[in-house]
């Protein structure tokens, strides 16, 4: 099972001809996923070390029956490759650039509510299920297989809490980078939501960290749609208000946004919320202990 | 990125939003002609990108030139907040009959713009939403259709204002602020208070305005406006070296790499005891350029008396953030401690060069934890 990608992710890349998309389209292809197609407009008929090139996304699903697109363009044509991709019918699609403006993902929010189709991203590190299929920049050799559904805004953050799983015996069904820009195509909501129903997985970790009110959401839908544990570890307790962190979506609004208050609505309906990557590993050992 | 009052006032009329006659004066002089050119009583404001101007001195009346140089000497140069005062804005003074509120928030949780509108402006907004909520107007608008007349209508209809002047006035400055907000693709424009004269006449008599930096790219009208003066000059050094960088009242100085794990370090420096000088993040590629530009930037802070950088090598790899550490005590001489935690991919070859190197300022440590304790050891020991 798994979650979003797996071995019937049937990938096009959209900027595969670009030396980031290359670079991180070949490790994906490295680590056994179907690599498919690659677009690039003007490019068409070519090919990255055996993986086709079309000019449209629209010509690599008719051609290679690509079922999940990966934006690697430029921010500012990003938003134009997602708009593309959605249009030409595939099912999930992943951005990983960062630096989309804010009113575009506004837009492309309320388009794809209309659709069948899901989006992960933008500014996000993608998905990884181990042993199954790896779309985006997600370091696969940090995680091992198993039954932990982990859901980030952040990266790295991402990585450290990954290993620290790993060094503790305890492996991933899928790893979700959703980003970390103010607004992206799925919320912690939708990718929870996808753990609760799948098979592998037996319990999640949720990192978020501040601005926005989604992990407050995720912690409503946790009480009361979820029979799966969730531990959740939050960033930038000590962050000062009115500063951009990093992220374009990390930023306390006044009094809103800020981790405290999401600790809190975590602990209110009984979510163990871990105060270091560390510890947050530990609590996700705690919660398996009893089963081994 | 924030914009000052008379910038977002520029934008207002830009878009067809009445607001009062002013010119921009850096000088007490310069404000003394301003007031001549606008003739009778004035408004001297200062601008500064923070709030509560007013209680802090920093907007007075002026009714004659002399004044108006007189009130700018004493605005020009204030402490705001821990802005100093740079220019003013003068402008022709108002008679206010009645302050209302308008403003678009980008509403990140409902994915909408959202607008906020009510006849007790003049106020803290937060305030009049928590003591009385049926005051409120609150109007999301779907992004893909856009504003319509009948969102100005449920704005002036839902605050209760019944003069048909008036409320076609409202309703029109709805449609052009929101002309405003996605023209410059803003992250808030707020008018507070939006007055009425005693002549009936609606008008901006403040600007709020905050526009999206991932946007900038296809705005260089709005890129431009930006003050470089008023940034913090850490900050200001941080941007020109691509570096993402914000200046912390702490004294470790802390580096990591990707934006969430760099949150964690300062937080993690903060439960052992310590305060973070800074939050500095690497980002994915954290190459030993990158290092040296990092390290510039952060040991320029005099408050800082540590240094710790806390990686997680993914992409990033350990062997090559140990090289740029190396390079830039080379280079810059760095004398303050500096500990090191290097985990993930290449993260022994990263140790192993850091150890070979036997720098005697060098601190290596194998957890986040144990890395940031030791850091506040060091800062509190110098």
């Amino acid at each position: 099972m798994a979650i979003l990608v797996d071995n019937d992710t049937r990938l096009v890349v959209q900027g595969l001809t670009g030396s980031e998309g290359r670079f991180h389209a070949l490790r994906n292809r490295g680590y056994g996923t179907k690599v498919v197609a690659g677009v690039t407009p003007g490019k068409g008929g070519q090919d990255v070390e055996g993986v086709p090139v079309f000019d449209t996304v629209a010509d690599s699903v008719r051609e290679t029956g690509a079922n999940t697109a990966m934006v690697f363009v430029p921010a500012p044509f990003a938003a134009d490759a997602m708009y593309e991709a959605i249009d030409a019918g595939v099912d999930t699609v992943i951005c990983i650039t960062e630096g989309v403006p804010a009113h575009e993902m506004l837009r492309i929010h309320a388009y794809i509510a209309a659709r069948d189709v899901r989006l992960i991203g933008p500014n996000c590190p993608g998905a990884l299920s181990p042993g199954k299929a790896n779309v985006g920049i997600i370091p696969a050799e940090i995680f091992s297989e198993g039954v932990i559904g982990l859901v980030s805004r952040s990266g790295t953050l991402t990585y450290q809490i990954g290993h620290e799983l790993t060094q503790l015996g305890l492996g991933n069904s899928t790893i979700v980078g959703i980003g970390g820009d103010p607004v992206v195509g799925s919320s912690f909501v939708d990718v929870l939501e996808l753990f609760e129903a799948d098979a592998q997985t037996e319990q999640v970790v949720m990192v978020g960290e501040i601005g926005g009110d989604e992990e407050e959401k995720a912690a409503a839908f946790i009480e009361s749609e979820m029979s799966k544990p969730v531990v959740a570890y939050i960033a930038g307790f000590t962050a000062p208000p009115g500063k951009t962190m990093g992220h374009a979506g990390a930023i306390i609004s006044g009094s809103a946004g800020t981790a405290q208050a999401k600790k809190q609505a975590l602990e209110a309906r009984g979510i163990r919320v871990g105060m270091t990557p560390t510890e947050t590993a530990e609590l996700v050992a705690q919660l398996t202990a009893p089963r081994v | 990125m924030d914009l000052y009052e008379y910038q977002g006032k520029e934008l207002f009329a830009k878009y067809g939003i009445p607001v009062s006659e002013g010119r921009l004066a850096t000088t007490p002089d310069e404000a003394r002609a301003a007031a001549e050119a606008l003739g009778g009583t004035v408004v001297v404001k200062a601008q500064v990108l923070t709030g509560g101007r007013g209680k802090a001195g920093g907007i007075k009346l002026a009714e004659s030139p002399a004044e108006a140089e007189k009130r700018a000497e004493e605005i020009l140069g204030l402490e705001i907040r821990g802005h100093v005062v740079r220019k003013v804005w003068i402008e022709r003074a108002s008679d206010i009959e009645r302050e209302y509120y308008l403003s678009i928030a980008f509403d990140r949780s409902a994915k909408q713009p959202l607008f906020m509108f009510t006849t007790q402006g003049g106020v803290d907004i937060e305030e009049v939403a928590a003591s009385h909520p049926e005051a409120l107007v609150r109007l999301h608008v779907d992004p893909l259709v856009g504003f319509q007349p009948w969102h100005g209508r449920r704005l002036v209809y839902g605050a209760g204002i019944s003069d048909p002047s008036e409320q076609k006035q409202v309703a029109a400055i709805a449609a052009k602020l929101y002309a405003a907000f996605t023209g410059c693709e803003a992250m808030l424009t707020e008018i507070n208070p939006l007055i009425v004269t005693p002549e009936g006449e609606v008008r901006a008599l403040d600007s709020k305005f905050t526009v999206d930096d991932n946007a900038l790219f296809r705005h260089p009208e709005l890129a431009e406006m930006r003050d470089v003066d008023a940034t913090d000059p850490l900050e200001a050094l941080a941007r020109e070296k691509g570096v993402t960088y914000v200046k912390l009242d702490g004294d470790v100085g802390v580096l990591g790499n990707g934006a969430g794990l760099t949150m964690a370090t300062v937080d993690v420096v903060s439960f052992v005891g310590g305060r973070a000088a800074d939050f500095c993040d690497l980002g994915g590629g954290g190459d030993a350029e990158g290092v040296v530009d990092a390290l510039e930037v952060i040991t320029r802070d005099a408050q800082v008396r540590s240094i710790f950088f806390n990686i997680f090598g993914g992409i990033t790899r350990c062997d090559e953030v140990a090289r740029g550490i190396l390079q830039a005590l080379e280079q810059m001489g760095i004398d303050h401690p500096i500990v090191v935690r290097l985990d993930g991919t290449n993260a022994d070859e990263g140790r192993r060069l850091l150890r070979e190197a036997d720098a005697p300022n060098l601190h290596a440590e194998a957890t986040m934890v144990d890395g940031a304790r030791r850091a506040v050891e060091l800062a509190q020991a110098t």
